[in-house]
């Protein structure tokens, strides 16, 4: 898209609606770096949204931006029933509680200096939660439940584990004061291929077991996949495309989507580098100064004079499938059918 | 032993790695990174290097380059780069090697360039060393180079610093560095681990093309085997230290004997699987170098593990296609291998937990 538009939004039982959001950034000169530029998405309960693009495309800023860390420049985030940019700090920091985060890299994220009972435990110290033997008895069985021993982990430190035992302590942490929604950012990211199965594996499993709501945001195609029940892509700052992951990877619409494709190395040697799909050239755009209309079409093989001039709006593919792009590579559902289906 | 084997076939190769071993001195013992590995590679191939943190790979890819600190530091074995044994070198025989015959691209495009000194400079800096060019001569060769390796606007580059660039043109800047005096040998260290998935695909793309202009060989380490399945000629698969397989690429693919190798591979999402695939993720993690166990490094976290693995190490032997090697007692694929899984699956894999065990006390005292 680098579009905007919010067809492809769902009723009101969703979990998480973001309307319309911006995020920007002061940069020298007086200029601004245009972080988010009016994203809109919904979270059903029960659902992981993915949310994939390269580096820069704003998707970390974008769940950053869901914990009002920093808060949006403009538009809505309804969350579980509320409306958090306009809450007090306060009554933030009481939402919060059902709104976690789990982050990249798993050893800089926890204080070196705790040990793992502390750390797994501090949340229920901050909110003067379950004391005592209570405390211990939930640190133990949040931490059995993300596959550590308590026994033989709780009285080290951080140092003391593996990459991927570190997730899983923050995972742990994350799940101490039962949250209905947790952000993932790029959280398997850093791990080994071997231990990142692990980790996938884990989410999944404590998803179901606690009833939880993920918004999994990764670069990796393949884990976005993997995890999601519906994924946006982003590009500089915008929406490209939403859909079921199957759906999207068997029929991309957006050039951006198929381009990203066609650029994962696949570990088979008899399927060549899918030259075929063209590697996408160049490189993303300065968000200080990104380009009219369409922003991937400095960067499109099928841009045109319409793609600078009109920003392209999300328009319906099919059932659960959308993509903001004036030249797609699938057909679109047309507008007054699309209307009435609504 | 197993490169005695090996020199049989194949003539005069470029690089000969033999038996090389590199053991760090620490607090703790010796931690041999490098335990034994045997190699060689023709001029103008690839080989691709594969395993996940701690397997030896950057210390493999730096021994041979001898870029590793002398203290506390023992390297033994042979580099025979051209038949010159790189481990026995000097520095000053080594300087005239690296840069003129061998470049290194590496992992991290940002702190392997030097920071307040311009592009131009540190492109031109070994031409001029190396090829005794003079200053104009080598500024146009380097205006050359930046726009072979695809960099738009090679003049304005040379005056700018690495800052100015973004990820992708700072790793085309340390090819063009890289391949500036013509190497026979690149080694390329995880060059496209820090770059996002559509830049990875150009300069992956730019390295093979380069490669075939030039007829350069090339080593290729990553821990991703999606980066070497279509660029390799021949992969080598480590773990804990050592290279538990090797082979052509397709035979690898199609004929892996060894389970790390299989499991490596499941343990991969694909993008070709439906969503909500379960992973069939590796249990555990790789051994502790400092304390490691008898027989097979694997064996604690293997599905095929049998008593002789937990006492026995197996050696790095052939399989039937030729340049096809493995060490595994109990091999995927075979009837040797098949039983052993079936053993394990029917005793309800207790063989495995005791080997986790095992493990799990060999860490626990170390």
């Amino acid at each position: 898209m680098a579009g905007s538009g919010t067809a492809h939004l769902r009723g009101d039982e969703a979990l998480l609606r973001v309307e319309d959001m911006v995020v920007e950034f002061p940069a020298s000169g007086g200029r601004r770096v245009h972080a988010v530029s009016g994203v809109s998405f919904d979270i059903l309960p029960g659902e992981t949204l993915g949310v994939v693009g390269e580096s820069g495309c704003g998707k970390s800023t974008t769940g950053r931006a869901i914990m009002q860390i920093p808060r949006p420049r403009s538009g809505s985030v309804h969350f579980d029933g509320i409306e958090l940019t306009s809450l007090k700090p306060e009554e933030l920091r009481r939402v919060r509680q059902r709104l976690q985060m789990i982050f990249q890299d798993p050893i800089s994220s926890l204080n070196p200096r705790r040990r793992v009972r502390e750390i797994v435990g501090e949340p229920l110290a901050i909110w003067d939660r379950e004391k005592g033997e209570e405390r211990e008895k939930k640190v133990r069985e949040v931490l059995e439940a993300v596959g550590l021993d308590y026994d033989a982990a709780a009285e080290r430190r951080p140092h003391e584990f593996s990459g991927g035992q570190c997730q899983r302590i923050s995972i742990a942490r994350a799940l101490m004061l039962d949250p209905k929604l947790i952000i993932c950012d790029e959280a398997v990211s850093a791990l080994d291929v071997s231990v990142q199965a692990q980790i996938l594996n884990l989410l999944e499993d404590t998803k179901h077991r606690y009833g939880l709501t993920l918004m999994f945001i990764a670069h990796d195609l393949a884990v976005v996949k993997n995890i999601s029940d519906r994924v946006i892509v982003m590009y500089l700052g915008k929406l490209c495309e939403v859909a079921a992951p199957d759906e999207l990877f068997a029929a991309p619409a957006h050039p951006y989507t198929a381009a990203l494709m066609a650029s994962i190395p696949v570990p088979d040697p008899t399927r060549g580098t899918r030259k075929e799909g063209g590697h996408l050239e160049g490189e993303l755009p300065s968000p200080t100064d990104p380009p009219s209309g369409c922003r991937f079409r400095t960067r499109c093989p099928r841009a045109t004079q319409v793609c600078a001039d009109e920003e392209p709006e999300m328009r319906q593919v099919s059932g659960d499938h959308y993509v903001a792009c004036h030249h797609p590579l699938q057909p679109l559902v047309p507008r007054q059918e699309a209307a009435a289906d609504a | 032993m197993n490169a005695a084997v090996e020199r049989v076939h194949g003539s005069e190769p470029l690089l000969e790695v033999i038996d090389l071993r590199t053991v760090f001195r620490t607090e703790r013992g010796p931690v041999p990174a490098v335990d034994g590995v045997s190699f060689t590679l023709q001029a103008g191939r690839t080989l691709g290097v594969v395993g996940e943190s701690g397997s030896g790979k950057t210390v493999l890819s730096r021994s041979i380059m001898g870029l590793l600190p002398r203290a506390n530091v023992v390297r033994t074995g042979q580099v025979l780069f051209e038949g010159r044994d790189l481990v026995t070198a000097d520095a000053d025989e080594l300087s005239h090697i690296w840069g003129a015959e061998m470049g290194m691209v590496f992992q991290d495009p940002m702190t392997s360039l030097n920071p307040v000194v311009r592009i131009g400079r540190q492109i031109t800096e070994s031409l001029r060393h190396h090829l005794h060019m003079d200053k104009d001569e080598a500024r146009n060769t380097a205006i050359t180079l930046l726009a072979s390796v695809g960099i738009p606007e090679p003049e304005r580059r040379l005056r700018q610093y690495p800052f100015e660039l973004s990820g992708g043109l700072r790793q085309r800047v340390m090819i063009a560095i890289a391949l500036a005096c013509g190497p026979k040998l690149l080694l390329a260290d995880e060059p496209t681990t820090a770059l996002d998935v559509t830049v990875q695909a150009q300069i992956l793309d730019l390295l093979q093309e380069q490669q075939r202009d030039r007829f350069m060989a090339m080593i290729l380490v990553t821990h991703d085997l999606g980066v070497v399945a279509n660029r390799a000629d021949e992969i080598a698969v480590m773990y804990a230290g050592k290279i538990v397989e090797k082979a052509p690429t397709r035979t690898l693919f199609t004929e892996m004997r060894m389970p790390y190798t299989e499991a490596l591979m499941r343990s991969i999402p694909k993008l070709e699987d439906p969503s909500h695939t379960v992973l069939q993720a590796i249990d555990g993690r790789p051994p502790d170098l400092a304390a490691l166990p008898p027989g097979c490094r694997f064996a604690a976290r293997c599905p095929y593990v049998q008593e002789k693995c937990l006492t026995q190490e197996p050696p790095l032997r052939p399989a039937d296609s030729p340049g096809h090697w493995f060490a595994c007692w109990f091999p995927v694929g075979t009837p040797e291998g098949q039983a052993a899984l079936r053993r394990n699956k029917e005793a309800g894999s207790r063989a495995a937990e005791a080997a986790m065990e095992a493990a799990t006390l060999t860490r626990r005292s170390a």
